[in-house]
């Protein structure tokens, strides 16, 4: 019995409380604020936008908006105030502040609270300052940023008061800005029209440019020196920027020439061979890629993100063993041959390219990014894709990773004392013939690693190899051969260099230029930068 | 007394030579023109041009033999001459156009209208004549190869060095000559032309006299290549191949020598390639490639370098197979090609003909004296330097 008592009071209380939540809804000052809205004309509406925006309540926000875009109605026989959306004779209707649904109502029953011009301004510089004084920091800083856009002087008010309140730096700054950019525009004494200047050419990227020119052509006469200074100095910082952007591209796109020839170094600089078919090396391995790849599609696709981890040592495997074939199926019975090593290899070129096009097809193959190589990020101004990146790391890690090799390992020491002097190498018991074919494998073994990754930048293609060649011949020749660091260097000096002329001379005159230069180069230093010494030249 | 032999049998076999492409500058055309259409022994019409071709081919790898066989310089640049001389004749080619072009500009050619040029740019003027044309076929190669090889010879660059900035010069040209504005036709290059010194270039006489003339300028180029071999100045090229540094040393001026023969030859590929254009109707930056010229050294190891005759087999033979093998199975000709260069170099170093001659000479041990002495001699010049 008590048990049916204590539901029935249970009952009875929670009744209550309903009864109670419309009565307590009435007190509370919001409400009563928005209802205050219908009331009066427009003149009394603008004081209570205003003080509805004093209030600071993050609520108020969406209710203003609501009033902007004419969605809020008073409702016809009761002091409520209710938005509604939606066409034909009746409407959704809603809750202004609280948002919950009331249900549908007759379009008769509601009467439109009306704005003009000069109340949505009102409406939009309170809706500004409470997203500005409210919300995450995220939604402030974006906030701020569409209010320098703008530019609208009704707003230093607002961005004064939210610059007061601002805990978050990135925000502040952002609004500092806007109102820079407001002030610029608004009748502001001189004084601080020069500070907004001094704000703008702070932020200094092209968008405060923007705005100083903009500026510059309604500014008054003591105001043009600063305006022009700040231009200038905008102007100075963005070329810097621009001139850093460049060395990057020219980094990345020495760190590309620097995977492509470094298999040619070892190869060229220890052997002494030239192995014209070094492009299509770096060709199989990004085949190797891209075969890597369809298999993972097509039958381990959650695999895809480690595809190219996978690829690395199959690529360094396949073309290391090609180039072991290579060399002793062809390059052993030419040595002390250069010229004629040239050729056979050239030969080669041609075989192995047109049998990747017998097998793959002429078109190019796709190979895809996994999701860590691919989106870019912006660093101080500067935009940098995560796969160029990438590849100036991993250009720089194979660079290291082969020095290493070469300096301490075994295998490294009988290369360069083969290199240096092969007779008496092997008269101390270093199998020359062996150390020859490991170091081709090796050479083109990285040559496979490096068409691994320009697989991520560049079309797979038959071709592949023969964009590369002559780039890679000019980088060694230009660094010197028998050397590691020429070739680092020459790589990154050639890249950079390429870059820089571009803008001047235009993609493929820079190019020309570079080769010209390259040429005349080697009349000065006919051994490249970095030259052995001694009698290892002739040996 | 076994130099003058020598000298007498090359002088018996350069005469020889030199009579046969003389037969055939006169035989083909004759029998393309005057034999009847059904006849067995008339040359086709579409012949005539292509082994025109091969004759302009034939120029080419000869040229590019005296100094990669004589005097060891791989140039990997010599399609770039070849190209030059064919712009020199295309431009003279374009000129008599006239307003016959697609839009009748009298002076300027289409693609210049295309471009929306309103002026000739300063190098095309005096194309227009045909003197000034054949001295600059002439001209830029011969200053480029000297300039290059001044450069290049004065500083020692030698062996692959010397390859390797060659192929950068035929590469850089290319990338030149594929811009618009440039003022070469950029990527379609120079092409429908429509008459040589007033005869139209479509007709069967004018083809069969491009090709008596590709003949001729042939064999007149054997003539030089032989007496520049056989005089003393050829004899201190050989020198220079085998042993530079000893040439040096011995007090020769290595890099004039190296020079002389440098600019002849380019001037030799720039003759060529002027007389390959009209028959083949159009020159582009495709000719400036690296491969091309990479494709003029096999036809020279293919025939036997260091012999005079054998980079004209050479070059007949294997653009011949080309053309053969391109229209049979396209698929298949750059394995074949690939294959020429691998097999050519390992097992037949000194080409057909040397490989001919020391078989020959192993044959007829009775008439060794002379073919021995000769045999030998060219083993001894096929060696590579191995100061390199």
């Amino acid at each position: 019995m008590s048990a049916i008592r204590l539901a029935i009071s249970m009952i009875a209380a929670l009744l209550l409380l309903a009864a109670a939540a419309p009565s307590m809804a009435q007190t509370d000052p919001l409400q009563a604020l928005v209802r205050a809205l219908p009331k009066g004309g427009y003149g009394d509406r603008e004081k209570v936008i205003l003080e509805l925006a004093a209030t600071g309540d993050a609520r108020v926000a969406k209710v203003l908006d609501a009033l902007g875009r004419g969605d809020l109605y008073a409702v016809k026989d009761s002091a409520a105030v209710v938005t509604a959306t939606g066409r034909g004779s009746t409407m959704d209707t809603a809750d202004p502040l609280s948002g919950e649904t009331l249900g549908k109502m007759d379009k008769g029953a509601l009467d439109r609270i009306r704005v003009n011009n000069r109340l949505r301004r009102a409406i939009d510089s309170a809706v500004g300052q409470l997203t500005l004084m409210g919300g995450s920091p995220a939604m402030r800083l974006a906030a701020a940023r569409s209010m320098l856009k703008t530019a609208d002087p009704d707003s230093i008010e607002v961005l004064d008061k939210a610059i007061a309140a601002e805990s978050d730096t990135a925000a502040r700054i952002a609004m500092e800005e806007a109102r820079a950019a407001a002030v610029l525009k608004s009748a502001a004494p001189l004084a601080d029209k020069v500070a907004a200047v001094d704000t703008l050419v702070a932020r200094g990227d092209r968008e405060a440019l923007a705005l100083l020119t903009g500026a510059r052509g309604d500014a008054s006469a003591e105001l043009l020196p600063a305006i022009g200074a700040g231009i200038a100095t905008i102007e100075d910082r963005l070329a810097f920027w621009s001139a850093m952007q460049n060395v990057w591209y020219g980094l990345s796109l020495g760190s590309v020439l620097l995977l492509a020839a470094i298999g040619l170094a070892i190869t060229f600089g220890v052997m002494g061979v030239i192995n014209m078919a070094h492009g299509e090396i770096v060709m199989l391995g990004a085949y190797t890629t891209f075969a890597v790849q369809e298999v993972i599609r097509n039958s381990f696709p959650g695999l895809f993100d480690y595809s190219l981890a996978i690829a690395l040592p199959l690529a360094f495997l396949v073309t290391g063993a090609a180039g072991i074939a290579i060399e002793r199926g062809i390059i052993r019975w030419l040595y002390g041959r250069p010229l004629e090593t040239l050729l056979a290899t050239w030969g080669l070129s041609l075989i192995l390219q047109q049998a990747v096009r017998t097998i793959f097809g002429p078109n190019n193959r796709e190979v895809g990014n996994p999701s860590w190589m691919s989106g870019a990020f912006e660093l101080w101004g500067l935009s940098i894709t995560w796969n160029r990146l990438w590849i100036v790391v991993f250009a720089l890690i194979v660079f290291a990773v082969l020095l290493a090799v070469l300096n301490r390992t075994p295998l490294g020491l009988q290369m360069r004392a083969v290199t240096q002097n092969r007779r008496m190498a092997s008269s101390m018991g270093i199998r020359t013939p062996w150390v020859d074919a490991l170091t081709f494998g090796l050479g083109s073994g990285i040559a496979g690693i490096a068409g691994v990754a320009l697989s991520q930048i560049d079309n797979v293609s038959p071709n592949l190899g023969q964009s590369y060649i002559i780039d890679s011949f000019m980088v060694v020749v230009f660094g010197g051969v028998g050397n590691l660091w020429g070739t680092l260097v020459g790589a990154l000096t050639l890249g950079v260099a390429n870059k820089f002329l571009e803008p001047y001379a235009g993609a493929v005159l820079g190019k020309i230029l570079i080769l010209v230069f390259i040429i005349l180069f080697i009349q000065r230093r006919p051994r490249g930068l970095f030259a052995l010494k001694g009698r290892a030249v002739d040996a | 007394m076994i130099t003058q032999t020598l000298f007498r049998a090359l002088d018996r076999k350069a005469i020889f030579v030199v009579l046969a492409l003389l037969v055939v500058a006169v035989a083909v055309p004759a029998s393309n023109l005057y034999l009847p259409a059904g006849h067995p022994l008339r040359v086709p019409n579409h012949f005539v041009p292509l082994f025109g071709k091969y004759l302009t081919y034939a120029m080419l790898a000869l040229a590019l033999d005296l100094v990669w066989g004589y005097c060891g310089i791989l140039s990997l640049g010599h399609g770039a001459f070849f190209a030059l001389g064919g712009y020199a004749m295309g431009m003279y080619l374009m000129r008599q156009i006239g307003d016959r072009g697609v839009y009748a500009n009298p002076i300027l050619p289409d693609f210049m209208v295309f471009l929306n040029w309103k002026e000739l740019p300063w190098f095309w003027h005096g194309f227009d004549m045909f003197w000034f044309a054949a001295l600059m076929v002439v001209l830029v190669p011969g200053l480029l190869a000297f300039v290059f090889g001044w450069f290049a010879f004065r500083s020692r660059v030698t062996g692959v060095y010397l390859s390797i900035i060659s192929q950068a010069m035929t590469y850089a040209l290319l990338l030149a000559f594929f811009r618009n504005d440039m003022g070469f036709g950029g990527n379609n290059g120079l092409t429908d032309f429509k008459d040589i010194l007033g005869a139209p270039l479509q007709s069967g006489t004018t083809r069969a006299a491009l090709f008596a003339a590709s003949a001729i300028a042939l064999a007149l180029a054997f003539l030089v290549c032989s007496a520049i071999v056989r005089s003393k100045l050829g004899k201190v090229l050989v020198a220079v191949r085998d042993a530079e540094s000893r040439t040096r040393f011995l007090g020769y001026r290595v890099d004039h020598y190296k020079l002389f023969a440098f600019t002849a030859s380019a001037v030799m590929a720039g003759i060529a390639g002027a007389l390959y254009v009209p028959q083949v109707g159009i020159i582009n930056p495709g000719e400036f490639a690296p491969a091309n010229s990479i494709e003029i050294v096999i036809w020279t190891a293919v025939g036997g370098r260091g012999t005079l005759i054998g980079p004209i087999i050479g070059a007949v033979l294997v653009n011949a197979g080309k053309s053969w093998f391109t229209g049979i199975f396209p698929e298949f000709w750059l394995f074949a090609l690939g294959g020429l260069f691998v097999a050519v170099t390992i097992f037949l170093p000194k080409g057909i003909v040397g490989a001919f001659t020391g078989g020959w000479s192993a044959l007829k041990a009775r008439r060794a004296s002379a073919r021995a002495e000769e045999g030998t001699g060219l083993s001894g010049d096929l060696e590579p330097s191995p100061a390199e």
